[in-house]
């Protein structure tokens, strides 16, 4: 559904995108990780065609986003929820989705069923004729959301779409991401958060100018080797803390009654620093895997890519 | 260029619009002080200097031209929000992303200004005439307006006037980003409209049918101009990244 081959966007002296190559099929659920001013933003624009590319070629739906006559057809196809909300302040909830399955061309009969359905769902029905500028940011992002679904979009692009929600509205929108999925639909969407990005992405990308990495989450963690484990106590002595550290060579922190260990691998070591606490007189109240597989491997990239 | 969409960005503008109290206050605002108060002042030539009919007469045809000027005058409150407004509000972006053309959101937005500054302009007309008539009437001894130059004003050069303001001022709002700077560059359409009201006044000595029919080919060829070269500036990527 989507393809790149070598995307890059240069700003002046400054490349934003650099070389990007990537392919998303239909129905895929993707993520795009980076720090700020990675260009993730950016990749998103040119895929939409607000921005054009430097150098490479894309296509979205099959359509070249560096010809002119398939922009329009791209832009049909696809639904954005851009960086800030972007809505008519004085206008309501309604009608700022409203205008937009107008533009679109969604038939009236369809629009106002796709209307009252998205702000059923994102629970904005009770206010829909609520001026939107009176909303918090969390809501307006709700309102954009529902407008860049309102006509089907095949391809949605979605930029950090839970960033300023709260925790119960992010479920929200990242079920409405599975049943867009589900639906057959394409979900481009850039985040910093890894946690939503393991829940919902096929696959991530993580980029920082350059693609770092592509790959399922799953499979990104696990190529991490380093990772750590905390081992809660009942009460946590320096005797027992000194017998870790003999047994580990290094990696070894104590706070309160928590023990931070560095494991190369889980499965070996976390077995055998329990037996080491439980020798040495400690009780094990909890043990928890700290790095989530797909955070360390996010740090380790985009750390060695400095 | 699909006419119906443009219509869509017209009606969702116009409704931004009306939310703008104060836009809104000055689109009456302007006609309303004219329309009154130039009557008024002829009223009071007549009452107090005892200006003859010929005085009066002729200050009736000048004070005509004014429907020259409201019209580019008014969109300047209105057109300077098209593409500004949106840059500030951010709903731009998104705007840009949906399959309406260049010439669409151009065409929609000029429409939105167009339809509001000339429904106030005729208004205002029809107070003046029929305030005009009703305060010089026993002086000059017939109802002057309206006339024939009037109705060309109106039919024919205040809307190509409103048309070319419209342009200019829909061209300067996609090129800038700050409301302030739009609506101070846009008064500048009365420099080519005052200009031809001095030509007018020096030539022609009067708005005659003549120099209103040479205004309205000047002005309708502007309109030409300005459309082609408005379209030639209007840069999607520019608009979205050259401002912050
Ligand atoms: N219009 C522009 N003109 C010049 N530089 C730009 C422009 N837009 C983006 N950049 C630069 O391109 C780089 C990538 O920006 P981009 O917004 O794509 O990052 P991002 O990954 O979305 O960041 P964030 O997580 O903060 O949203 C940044 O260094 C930014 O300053
Ligand atoms: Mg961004």
């Amino acid at each position: 559904m989507i393809e790149t081959q070598g995307l890059t966007k240069r700003f002046g002296d400054l490349t934003a995108v650099n070389s990007v190559t990537l392919g998303v099929g239909e129905g895929e659920v993707f993520g795009l990780l980076g720090p700020n001013g990675a260009g993730k933003t950016t990749t998103m624009r040119m895929l939409s065609c607000l921005v054009s590319k430097s150098e490479g070629m894309a296509t979205v739906g099959g359509y070249d986003i560096g010809r002119a006559s398939d922009a329009e057809k791209i832009r049909g196809l696809i639904g954005v929820l851009p960086e800030s909300a972007g809505l008519y302040e004085d206008l309501s909830a309604r009608k700022n989705v409203e205008y937009y399955g107008k533009i679109h061309g969604v038939a009236q009969n369809r629009r106002d069923a796709n209307i009252e359905r998205l702000l059923k769902r994102l629970g904005l029905w009770d206010q829909r004729d609520t001026a939107v500028g009176s909303f918090s940011k969390g809501t307006k992002q709700k309102v954009a959301i529902a407008r860049a679904l309102v006509h089907d979009p095949k391809v949605v692009f979605l930029d950090e779409p839970t960033a300023n929600l709260d925790p119960e509205s992010s479920k929200t929108i990242r079920d409405v991401i599975l049943e867009l999925k589900r639906d057959g639909r394409t979900v481009f969407f850039n985040t910093h958060n890894l946690d939503e990005a393991q829940r919902v992405c096929d696959r991530v990308g993580i980029i920082k100018g350059r693609l770092l990495a592509v790959d399922s989450p799953a499979r990104l963690g696990n190529l991490e080797r380093h990772r750590r484990t905390a081992f809660q106590l009942e009460r946590l002595d320096g005797d027992t803390v000194a017998a870790v550290k003999r047994a580990r060579g290094g990696g070894v922190e104590a706070r309160g009654d928590t023990l931070y260990v560095d494991v190369e691998d889980p499965l070996r070591d976390n077995p055998e620093i329990v037996q080491v606490l439980t020798k040495a007189g400690g009780r094990v109240v909890y043990v928890t895997d700290l790095s989530s597989g797909l955070e360390a491997a996010y740090l380790r990239l985009v750390g060695e890519s400095r | 260029m699909k006419l119906w969409r443009s219509w869509v960005v017209a009606q969702n503008d116009l409704d931004v619009f009306a939310h703008k109290k104060y836009s809104l206050y000055s689109l009456v605002a302007l006609p309303a002080v004219l329309s009154v108060g130039l009557p008024v002042m002829l009223w009071l030539l007549i009452q107090r200097n005892n200006a003859s009919a010929l005085e009066v007469e002729v200050l009736l045809n000048a004070f005509a031209f004014i429907f020259i000027v409201l019209p580019s005058l008014l969109p300047t409150i209105l057109a300077s929000y098209s593409f500004v407004g949106e840059k500030l509000d951010r709903s731009l972006e998104p705007l840009l992303s949906t399959p309406a053309t260049d010439g669409e959101l151009l065409l929609g937005k000029g429409l939105a200004a167009f339809l509001p500054s000339l429904l106030a302009t005729y208004l205002g007309a029809g107070v003046f005439v029929v305030l005009a008539d009703q305060l010089t009437g026993a002086r000059v001894g017939f109802a002057y307006f309206p006339n024939a130059e009037l109705e060309a004003i109106l039919m024919v050069a205040a809307p190509l006037a409103c048309i070319f303001s419209v342009e200019v001022n829909v061209m300067i709002s996609s090129l800038v980003s700050d409301l302030r700077a739009a609506q101070q560059l846009g008064v500048l359409v009365l420099v080519p409209i005052g200009g031809l009201y001095v030509l007018a006044e020096t030539n022609f000595l009067s708005l005659s049918g003549v120099s209103l029919l040479v205004v309205s080919a000047f002005l309708a060829a502007l309109d030409l101009l300005l459309f082609f070269l408005g379209r030639g500036t209007f840069r999607r990527e520019k608009i979205l990244t050259e401002w912050k």
